[in-house]
């Protein structure tokens, strides 16, 4: 059989979720039965994989799992342990968000069609349930149709949008929108901003005009420089969070998408090397579906399987 | 429109280690062997974790890592690699042949329309390129001389049919919109009617993003699939996707019949290991590779330049092909044998610039070579090599003596503020490009070593012509 004949039948013969490694080692969860154990090699293993499997990558899976090798005892409940160890990690990126304006400026960034113009939707409407007053801005002026679509956004939230002409300069219409903030009495700026690939130096350098003219127009703006990633992202996320993080200043990272079987566990390995905090989570394409991250359920979900 | 042109990345150094070749890994542990004389199962074992990494590090699927490690090792523990003088390179090259194997002979493009008019559907996640696909391939399919009609069945992501009214029309094709109907079946039926009635030869249906598991709109996909019968079920996947891919893909191969992949956004830096575990999995080719939100950016596929991709042994092949165009064979002979000897100089150094020059975009070979290329390094304090820097490093070698280009040993520190004087450039500019020239003939030399000369021992047949080919290619950086 071929390298890959096994693994394309298992594909084909189950629509449900391959069984995780874990549980065939551990015991279901709940399960008292087959918890006391040292940490064997087996186990250990099959710890790695769920975590692997879950884009956290190799080199913060080590990390991971080797804590709690260090830690576990006989009698230790091992996915406690992992969990655990996950939470901290996110816990030691967890920041305050700045505080800033009026307005308050919120810059959303990433690659290409990760989620972007859809949180600011989101965020817009989140904003609008908490009392705020937002204000959106379509900064995205090469994609076809991005204002249309972010228009369409905008009407949903129930806010006001300031647009620029297709082909534009998009530091100009942030320019134009803070502007237009401050005169409309707006405490909240969000700005959507055409995705990018980070390879791209002078779509990079256009992030950083972006950030001088907001800076130059509301002191300390952005406040907030949101990086929407995929949830689906493998280990290019971790390059992308560095790359947007020195261009762009991130604060924090949006992981979109997560109502799929994708855990998006980069971010772990984002949160760990790069001390970014994950803000919010997307989780379908309705309006409110954004939901502020929260650990516990997160790392919860790592080790759920969806199907 | 974004110009082309420009360059790749900040923070190059941070960057390399992660794009470190696995084959320079590899050397890496065979060398901390040297001395032994010989080889054992434990260091191949050393090496087939070098592999595993590097394999999780591309996204390719773990089980797949593991699956093709044990095959790797099956082969690999075998009396000829054990006994082998470059052992490093016998497990490259097997690494590189099983992986090849997974594609077969499979070359991009399209199959031979089955159907007349030819109906492509093209599915996949929310946000991995599809609409913009749709318009490239009805250009490419232009290009051959064929008629596309596109139409959008995607009413649920906002303005998505706009965009593809703008995309289809940017790329001089017709859309199908009539306007008002929301009913994506019926929308994708009228369309197959208006590609007979007007004409056209072929349909490319953009359909909207779905999660896999959205039972209703998979339902919705197989409800438009029967209605426009389409032979071509062209799965859209995304270069950065990860672990997760192969069950999303796995499961629209189910409901759907995946004919072949597309992977998009090939422009940016990540390899890609994940579609390569798709099509394994699938056993279905990639058609397309997407490398930029441009029309014009969609190239048929070569297994050839995802697999060393993968591998991070950079785009060989591409770079071979576009190296071809403006390097004679005379003169990548005189080059080989010169690497071979150790004595490529400063003058050939400036000879390949030019060539590369001439070979077009930067941003587009730059990313094709192994570890980012030396080059690219030429320029880590800075943010971008544009042609300007080009411009710069070729001034600095031409205010050099003859002599000097041909004995760079020779260039002290007066010299070195004599040429900065006369390339109107500064010490350290002068510093970082000998810098960057010692390192270069470092690689080369490695790469000159793999082409089995000067070594006693020479390979055989196709594994020779691999190394040369891969010589010639990296020599034309
Ligand atoms: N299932 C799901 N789809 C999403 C989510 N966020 C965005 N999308 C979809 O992803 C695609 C790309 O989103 P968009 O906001 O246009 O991405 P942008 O290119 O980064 O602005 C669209 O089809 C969205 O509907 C999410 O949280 N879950
Ligand atoms: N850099 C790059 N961007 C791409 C490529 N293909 C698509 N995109 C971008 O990815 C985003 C999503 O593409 P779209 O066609 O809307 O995806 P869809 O939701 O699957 O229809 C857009 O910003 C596109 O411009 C590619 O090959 N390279
Ligand atoms: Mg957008
Ligand atoms: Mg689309």
């Amino acid at each position: 059989m071929t390298v890959f004949g096994r693994i394309r039948q298992g594909l084909a013969r189950t629509t449900k979720q391959l069984v995780s490694r874990l549980d065939e080692v551990l015991g279901a969860p709940g399960t008292a039965a087959r918890r006391s154990r040292p940490v064997d090699l087996q186990t250990a293993d099959a710890l790695e994989e769920v975590l692997l499997s879950a884009d956290v990558g190799v080199a913060a899976t080590g990390l991971i799992v080797d804590a709690v090798r260090a830690q576990a005892g006989r009698d230790a409940d091992l996915r406690a342990l992992v969990k655990a160890e996950i939470l901290s990690v996110l816990a030691g990126a967890e920041r305050p968000v700045a505080l800033g304006g009026p307005p308050h400026v919120v810059l959303v960034v990433g690659v290409n069609g990760t989620g972007k113009t859809t949180t600011v939707g989101k965020l817009a409407a989140l904003a609008r349930a908490e009392g705020r007053q937002p204000l959106i801005c379509a900064a995205d002026t090469f994609r076809a149709a991005a204002v249309e679509q972010l228009e369409i956004w905008a009407r949903r939230a129930g806010v006001d949008l300031v647009r620029a002409q297709a082909g534009g300069d998009p530091a100009a219409v942030v320019f134009d929108a803070l502007a237009s903030a401050k005169a409309r009495g707006r405490d909240l700026v969000i700005v959507d901003t055409a995705g990018r690939l980070h390879t791209r130096v002078n779509l990079m350098g256009e992030l950083e005009k972006i950030r001088r003219v907001a800076a130059r127009e509301t002191p300390g703006a952005p406040h907030e420089v949101l990086l929407v990633l995929d949830a689906t992202v493998g280990q290019n996320g971790l390059v992308q969070a560095r790359e947007f993080l020195q261009a762009a200043g991130v604060t924090g990272i949006v992981l979109a998408k997560l109502d799929g079987t994708a855990k998006g566990g980069i971010a772990v390995a984002i949160a760990h090397d790069l001390g970014l905090p994950i803000r919010y989570v997307g989780v379908g394409e309705a309006i409110d579906d954004l939901v502020p991250f929260s650990p516990r359920d997160y790392v919860d979900a790592l080790f759920e399987e969806k199907w | 429109m974004r110009s082309a042109g420009q360059v790749t990345t900040p923070g190059a150094d941070r960057q390399r280690e992660m794009f470190e070749a696995l084959s320079t890994r590899l050397q890496d542990v065979f060398r901390s062997l040297r001395g032994q004389p010989r080889l054992t199962e434990e260091s191949v074992e050393a090496a087939l974790r070098e592999i595993r990494l590097a394999l999780l590090e591309a996204d390719v699927n773990f089980r797949v890592v593991k699956a093709f490690v044990d095959r790797v090792r099956d082969r690999a523990v075998d009396q000829a690699v054990l006994r082998s003088l470059t052992p490093d390179q016998h497990v490259v090259r097997i690494v590189r042949d099983e992986m090849r194997a997974l594609f077969g002979d499979t070359t991009g493009g399209l199959p031979p329309a089955t159907s007349s008019p030819r109906v492509i559907l093209l599915l996949g996640l929310q946000g991995s390129g599809k609409t913009t696909t749709a318009a490239k391939l009805g250009a490419w399919l232009g290009r051959q001389g064929r008629h596309a009609l596109l139409v959008s069945t995607d009413v649920r992501r906002p303005a998505a049919i706009a965009q593809l009214s703008v995309v289809g029309t940017q790329a001089g094709l017709r859309v199908h919109d009539p306007e008002g109907e929301m009913d994506p079946v019926v929308r994708a039926s009228g369309a197959l009617v208006a590609t007979k009635n007007l004409g056209y030869d072929t349909l490319i249906v953009d359909t909207a993003g779905r999660l896999h598991l959205d039972d209703e709109l998979m339902a919705e996909l197989e409800a438009i699939q029967r209605a426009v019968a389409a032979g071509d079920r062209l799965f859209v996947a995304d270069a950065m996707t990860g672990q997760d891919a192969i069950k999303s893909a796995g499961e629209f191969n189910r409901r759907i019949g995946v004919t072949g992949v597309v992977l998009t956004k090939m422009d940016g830096d990540a390899r890609g290991g994940a579609a390569l575990s798709v099509v394994g999995v699938l056993g279905v080719p990639i058609a397309f590779v997407g490398s930029g939100e441009r029309v014009q950016d969609l190239e048929p596929f070569h297994p050839d330049r995802v697999v060393s991709r993968v591998l991070g042994m950079g785009d060989v092949l591409s770079l071979i092909e576009k190296a071809e165009q403006v390097i004679t064979t005379e003169d990548a002979a005189r080059l080989e044998r010169k690497i071979r000897r150790d004595e490529f100089t400063l003058e050939d150094f400036r000879d390949q610039l030019r060539a590369i020059r001439k070979m077009g975009p930067l941003e587009q070979i730059l990313g094709m070579i192994p570890g980012m290329g030396a080059l690219k390094e030429l320029n880590a304090q800075r943010d971008q090599i544009d042609e300007g820097q080009l411009t710069r490093v070729e001034a600095i070698i031409n205010s050099m003596t003859p002599t000097e280009r041909r004995q760079h040993q020779m260039i002290n520190g007066s010299r070195r503020k004599r040429i900065a004087r006369g390339s109107g450039t500064s010490v350290e500019e002068v510093n970082r490009l000998l810098k960057q020239f010692v390192e270069m003939r470092k690689m080369l030399k490695v790469v000159g070593g793999m082409a089995g000369s000067g070594r006693g021992k020479k390979g055989k047949g196709k594994g020779r012509r691999q190394a040369l080919h891969n010589l010639r290619s990296m020599m034309n950086q």
